[in-house]
């Protein structure tokens, strides 16, 4: 057997050990993702002890070095974990911005101390990170951002907006691109870490079309944030911010649904039979979605190995998010006037509506469709003009 | 398996590449093309072909051939596809090889040295509609003496008229719209009761109408098994289908980068076209959908190659998928190279041709994505 092979049979004894039988069923909703933070309310013992299990193993960041609360795996033995769990139908023991955004800027730009310290929290669940990088006059535009840390010798003091922070009001910390100088566009922001409990910081959120409130809008009036709490050099953060949303553009593409290949379309087989052309709708539908994950297989498997542009996140995000309003539009379609429901219990509170309008925002926030393909047009396709 | 090419893989492709840039790019197509040849494609390189080894690409070691997969096919098919280069390589050395490789010795032996050798040409004698339905196979075959009496007719029978020898799907039991009952036939040319009539395609390829009008076969004559050849039959198709996508990778791929190529230099308005947002837009997204095509064939073909249980739901996705894209790739291809892409002069045109013939070929994107819903469970 090989190393690889023993690892999968090591890995599925400790899932088959380890993970409680209630946390191998699907979540019903997001109440049942455990989000970590020093306010999270568990909803179950059993959510609690696959949290501190995984913690214990360094399985909530498999991937991530044991100094650093993660277990120190290749990313073939993730990639295993990852089917094992999925065999399993191994519920997520812990989701968190931490994990899929700050923490692998971190570990390219952090100090050691920033690593053993911050990396170390998010692994154990301790802290909620949110993002504060929009603001009112800066979206896609994102570097013409305002909110202004003023030098004050061993601190800065912060203040203006953000907007469309996501979990905002519940998290913990935040990672916030801030201006340290005015006289330099792209040189002139800093990438900061704040306690939200800071004096002057305040949230408020924002109500979607869905009905729900997942972003807020964040003010800053004078918070005092110390000089040890950037990431990477002053006036740098820029570059921080970039490769970071290099890993929010996988995390957005690989929303396009269940994560895998299996198609919604048997479950709706009695409406289905009865449609012709929505039946040849969702089965073009299908056949882009199983294009779209072997593509995400690929493209996975040539970053690993270097080859791939380092653009082409930007096309993964465009196609993935496109892919997914497609498949909600198609649910909302079958369901019919039953999907139309807002509140009753038959309709689940208006999931599907609810989730369809959801996903309009997918191919807005993280950068619009249109900026993608302006950036896979000027950087892989190499097109002239500005 | 990891979905990126080894490095055998790529030696390869840069065999396969220089190859077809070499000794058949569009300007060997275009000369066979306006000598009206009746074949539709060159014997020379078709040796050149086996000389390189790749006639015998898919044949087992143990049969004289290189004992490669369907990804290795598909790296020869997407160079073809990019060249437009005209060969027999997709119906012999792809469908017709994999139909034969489950065939008894004696079969094998007949047919694989030609093959090997660059000297045998066979067609695919499948279709008797204008669109593919490989179940409501009518042409009969009746016992009859040593062997059978085939009766019925086939259309596009690709090169055809070209062949030595056509692999026929005829009813040996059951009625139309059964999967049992099938038989694979390897029928002559020189036939006694066969009869064809070649009829050039869009694409400058020529395929063939086929008469069988009361074909005495032998017993030996059948591939597989009598009233079993269904499996075969579906063997035979799917390599042809992913043999196609994977050619098709290619003519989207070449028709994008050539529109690309004038995107770039074409200058309207005191500037080059290509700076313009709203062509720089269709040409990302275009570069997406071959980029999520070449990765469903990769798919595939790999999981053919494993034998994997899921691989009818992937080639039947990568047909449809190719298809789409492929045809996206060729349409806006001419549309923007606006006016000079209407002319036979510029090769443009010539892939969009390709691309249709190849859409055609064992099922197009709707047939495939109806299949894939069925295969779904709706």
């Amino acid at each position: 057997m090989s190393e690889l092979e023993t690892f999968r049979a090591e890995a599925r004894a400790w899932l088959e050990e380890n993970c409680p039988a209630e946390m191998r069923t699907p979540a019903k909703g997001d109440e049942d993702v455990c989000w970590g933070g020093r306010n999270f309310v568990f909803q179950s013992e059993a959510q609690k002890l696959w949290l501190e299990r995984c913690v214990a193993k360094g399985y909530t960041v498999p991937d991530w070095p044991k100094a650093y609360g993660g277990a120190g795996l290749s990313p073939q033995e993730t990639k295993v974990l990852r089917q094992e769990m999925a065999k399993l139908g191994c519920r997520s023991p812990l989701n968190s911005f931490g994990i899929w955004m700050l923490g692998p800027a971190l570990l390219k730009f952090g100090t050691e101390e920033q690593k053993v310290h911050y990396m170390g929290q998010i692994a154990r669940g301790e802290i909620r990170w949110c993002q504060g990088y929009s603001e009112p006059g800066s979206g896609s535009d994102l570097v013409s951002m305002q909110t202004f840390g003023e030098d004050k010798g061993d601190h800065w003091v912060v203040n203006g907006q953000k907007i469309w922070t996501s979990y905002a009001d519940k998290a913990d910390w935040i990672f916030c691109l801030v201006r340290t100088d005015k006289t330099n566009k792209y040189q002139g922001i800093s990438f900061l870490l704040f306690d939200m409990e800071t004096p002057g910081v305040s949230t408020k959120p924002i109500k979607l079309i869905s009905g729900n409130s997942p972003f807020c809008e964040t003010f800053f009036d004078n918070v005092v944030v110390p000089k040890n709490q950037i990431v990477g050099e002053i006036n740098r953060g820029w570059d921080v911010a970039k490769y970071l949303l290099g890993h929010e553009r996988e995390m957005i593409s690989g929303m396009g649904g269940d994560g895998g290949v299996t198609s919604i379309g048997a479950a709706m087989k009695a409406t289905l039979s009865q449609e012709p052309v929505l039946r040849a709708q969702m089965a073009l539908f299908d056949v882009d979605n199983l294009t779209f994950r072997a593509h995400g297989e690929r493209f996975m498997d040539e970053w690993k190995t270097g080859k791939a542009h380092p653009a082409y996140s930007n096309l993964m995000k465009y196609v993935g998010t496109e892919l997914n309003k497609k498949r909600n539009e198609l649910v909302m379609s079958i369901g019919g006037t039953q999907a139309l429901e807002w509140e009753s219990e038959r309709s689940n509170g208006g999931s599907k509506a609810r989730n369809w309008l959801r996903t309009k925002a997918n191919s807005i926030e993280g950068g619009t469709s249109e900026v993608m393909l302006n950036v896979v047009s000027k950087r892989i396709l190499e097109m002239p003009g500005a | 398996m990891a979905m990126t090419l080894t490095d055998d893989q790529n030696m390869l492709r840069d065999t396969a590449r220089d190859f077809m840039a070499s000794e058949a790019p569009v300007t060997h197509f275009r000369k066979f093309r306006d000598m009206g040849c009746k074949d539709g494609f060159s014997h020379g390189l078709w040796k050149q072909f086996a000389e390189i080894g790749f006639t015998g690409i898919l044949i087992p070691e143990a049969d004289g051939g290189m004992g490669m997969g369907q990804i290795e096919a598909g790296i020869v098919l997407e160079e073809i596809g990019r060249n437009l280069s005209p060969s027999p390589f997709l119906t012999t050395s792809v469908a017709a090889v994999e139909a034969l490789k489950l065939a008894d010795k004696a079969m094998r032996d007949r047919w694989f040295p030609g093959i090997l050798a660059g000297e045998t040409v066979i067609g695919i004698a499948i279709e008797e509609g204008v669109k593919h339905r490989p179940e409501k196979i009518a042409c009969v075959a009746e016992r009859s003496g040593n062997g059978f009496k085939l009766t019925g007719q086939k259309q596009f029978v690709v090169q055809g008229a070209s062949s030595d020898m056509l692999i026929v799907a005829a009813r040996t039991a059951g009625a139309a719209g059964e999967t049992d009952g099938l038989t694979l036939f390897a029928v002559d040319k020189d036939a006694a009761g066969l009869s064809m009539e070649a009829a050039r395609l869009v694409d400058s390829a020529v395929s063939a109408h086929v008469k069988l009008d009361g074909v005495q076969v032998n017993a030996d004559a059948v591939i597989g098994e009598v009233d079993g050849g269904w499996a075969v039959l579906s063997k035979m198709l799917d390599a042809g289908r992913v043999g196609a996508a994977a050619e098709m990778v290619g003519v989207g791929t070449g028709a994008m980068d050539m529109t690309f190529e004038y995107l770039k230099t074409r200058k309207q308005f005191d500037r080059v076209i290509g700076e313009f947002q709203a062509l720089q837009h269709r040409a990302a997204h275009l570069y997406g959908e071959m980029e999520g095509a070449r990765s469903i064939v990769l798919k595939a073909q790999s999981l053919m190659d494993e034998g994997h249980a899921k691989a009818e739901l992937y080639v039947a996705a990568a047909k449809a998928k190719a298809g789409l894209a492929c045809n996206l790739s060729v349409r806006e291809g001419v549309q923007m190279h606006g006016g000079i892409g209407m002319t036979d002069e510029y090769d443009i045109g010539l892939y969009m041709k390709r691309d249709r013939s190849l859409n055609e070929f064992f099922g197009d994107a709707y047939y495939h994505a109806d299949r894939v819903a069925t295969m779904n469970g709706y």
